[in-house]
C-alpha cells in the first residue's frame, strides 16, 4: 500500500547554510512557499489596469476586495493599517492550499511548524500592536466590563487563558484540517490502484473509492478555501482585540 | 531531492530510524520532525517577507489604485448625469416660465386691444348717435316752422277766403278784426 504520510516528507534540495550546528535546507516546502509568492506576485502584479476588468483582473480585484471587506467588517475600517499582513496571509495559505490539492505537490500548511509560525506573527502583532497603541490599556482585553466582582478573578483566567492559547487553536486548525484532507485523499486514491490490480472484479469494485476521491477533491478545493478564510478572519478577530481592547 | 531532510541527519538506515522514531512518539512522521523546522522557519520567513513586501509596496498600491480611479470614474460620471439632469430640467423650467410669461403677454396685449376697439367703436357709435339726434332736432325745428309758417299761410289765405265768401253772400266787406277772430277760433277748433 501506497503511504499517505508519503506526501509530507520534506525532501532537500539544497543547503543554504548553517545556523550553530543546525543546517538549514532549501527544501520541498521552500520551493511550494516561493512558488505561492511567485504565483501571487505574477497574479497582481500581471493583471491589468482596464477601467472596465478583464477575467483576470476581476480576480484580482474580488481578492483585494474580499479581503478588505473581511477586515473592515471584523477590525473596522480601523483595521485597514494591516491590510497588506492580512492580504498576504489569506493570499498565502489561499494559494499554497489550491496548489497542494494538484497531485504530486506539496502542501506547505500540513506542517505545523509553518502553520505555528504564522499564527505566532498575528499573536506577536496583536500583543506589540496593542501595547504601542493602547499602553496598559490593552490589558482591558482580558477584563470584560459588566462582570459581577465576585466571579471577576474566575473570568479573567479564563480570558488569559484563551488569550495564550490563540497562537495554538490558529494553527492547529488549519494544519490538522490540510494534514487530514490529504491523508484521506491519498488513502481512497491508494484503494483505487490497490482495488485495480485485482483483476475485473476489483476494476468495478475500484469505482467507488474512484468517485470518492473526486468527490473529496471537490470537498478539498472548499476546504482549501475555507481554512484559508478562517485563518483570515480569525487574524482579523485578534487584531481587532488589538485596535479596540474594551469588549 | 532523493534525499530525505531531517532523517537524513540520523544517517541510520531507514527501516530501523522508522521503528526507533515510531517509539519515540510520532518523530517519523513528517510534520513533527523538529530537525525540519530551522529550515521550513528560515524558508517561511524569507518566502513571506518577500511576499509581504511585494503585496505592502507594489500589488495593493497598484490594485487599490486601479478600484479607487475606477470608483472616481463612476462617481464623475454619475456627478455629470446629475450635472446635465439637473440642467435639462433648469432649461426645461426655464422654457415653462417663458412660455407662461409670453401667453400672459398676449392675453394682456388681447384683453387690451378688445377694450380699445370697443371703447373707440362705442365713441363713434355715440358721435354717430349724437350727430343724428342733432340732425333730427334740426329737422324737427324745421319742421315745425314749415308747419308754422304754413299755418300762418293758411290763416291769411282763410281770413282772405272768409271775407270774400262774406262779400259774395252779403255784399258787403266785414270788418277784417271779426274775419281774422272768426279764423283763429276756427284753426283753434280744428288745429
Amino acid at each position: 500500500m501506497i503511504d499517505p504520510i508519503e506526501q509530507f516528507h520534506l525532501n532537500k534540495i539544497f543547503t543554504i547554510g548553517h545556523i550553530g550546528n543546525q543546517e538549514i535546507a532549501f527544501t520541498t516546502s521552500s520551493a511550494y512557499m516561493l512558488l505561492a509568492v511567485v504565483l501571487i506576485a505574477a497574479m497582481m502584479l500581471g493583471a491589468g489596469r482596464a477601467l472596465v476588468p478583464g477575467r483576470f483582473q476581476s480576480v484580482v480585484e474580488l481578492a483585494y476586495e474580499f479581503v478588505a471587506n473581511t477586515i473592515r467588517t471584523s477590525a473596522g475600517s480601523h483595521g485597514m493599517t494591516f491590510f497588506p499582513l492580512v492580504f498576504s496571509l489569506f493570499m498565502f495559505i489561499f494559494v499554497s492550499n489550491i496548489v497542494g490539492i494538484i497531485p504530486y505537490t506539496f502542501t506547505v500548511s500540513s506542517h505545523i511548524i509553518v502553520t505555528f509560525s504564522l499564527a505566532l506573527l498575528v499573536f506577536l502583532t496583536v500583543i506589540i500592536y496593542g501595547f504601542y497603541k493602547n499602553g496598559l490599556k490593552f490589558f482591558k482585553l482580558f477584563v470584560p466590563s459588566g462582570i459581577p466582582a465576585v466571579i471577576l478573578p474566575l473570568v479573567v483566567v479564563i480570558e488569559i487563558i484563551s488569550f495564550f492559547s490563540r497562537p495554538i487553536s490558529h494553527s492547529v486548525r488549519l494544519f490538522a484540517n490540510m494534514l487530514a484532507g490529504h491523508v484521506t485523499l491519498k488513502v481512497f486514491a491508494s484503494f483505487v490502484t490497490m482495488l485495480g490490480a485485482l483483476g475485473f472484479v476489483g476494476k468495478v469494485g475500484a469505482l467507488l473509492p474512484l468517485g470518492l476521491t473526486v468527490a473529496l477533491t471537490g470537498l478539498e478545493l472548499m476546504v482549501a478555501f475555507l481554512q484559508a478564510y478562517v485563518f483570515t478572519i480569525l487574524t482579523c478577530i485578534y487584531l481587532n482585540d488589538a485596535i479596540h481592547p474594551g469588549h | 531531492m532523493a534525499e530525505s531532510h531531517g532523517e537524513a541527519k540520523g544517517g541510520e538506515a531507514k527501516g530501523s530510524a522508522n521503528a526507533h522514531t515510531e517509539a519515540e512518539g510520532g518523530h517519523g512522521f513528517p510534520p513533527f520532525q523538529k530537525e525540519t523546522f530551522p529550515s521550513q522557519i528560515v524558508s517561511l520567513v524569507i518566502a513571506f517577507v518577500a511576499l509581504y513586501v511585494i503585496v505592502s509596496r507594489v500589488a495593493l498600491p497598484k490594485v487599490g489604485a486601479v478600484i479607487d480611479a475606477r470608483q472616481k470614474s463612476i462617481d464623475g460620471d454619475l456627478a455629470d448625469a446629475q450635472r446635465l439632469k439637473d440642467e435639462s430640467e433648469a432649461a426645461m423650467k426655464a422654457y415653462e416660465t417663458e412660455l407662461a410669461t409670453a401667453r400672459a403677454r398676449a392675453q394682456a396685449i388681447g384683453a387690451e386691444t378688445r377694450d380699445k376697439l370697443a371703447a373707440s367703436s362705442e365713441a363713434e357709435r355715440k358721435a354717430l348717435e349724437d350727430s343724428l339726434a342733432a340732425k333730427l332736432a334740426a329737422a324737427e325745428t324745421s319742421i315745425a316752422s314749415t308747419r308754422a309758417t304754413a299755418m300762418s299761410n293758411v290763416r291769411g289765405i282763410a281770413a282772405d277766403a272768409a271775407s270774400a265768401i262774406v262779400q259774395q253772400l252779403t255784399g258787403k266787406a266785414p270788418a277784417a278784426k271779426t274775419v281774422e277772430a272768426a279764423v283763429d277760433a276756427s284753426l283753434k277748433g280744428t288745429a
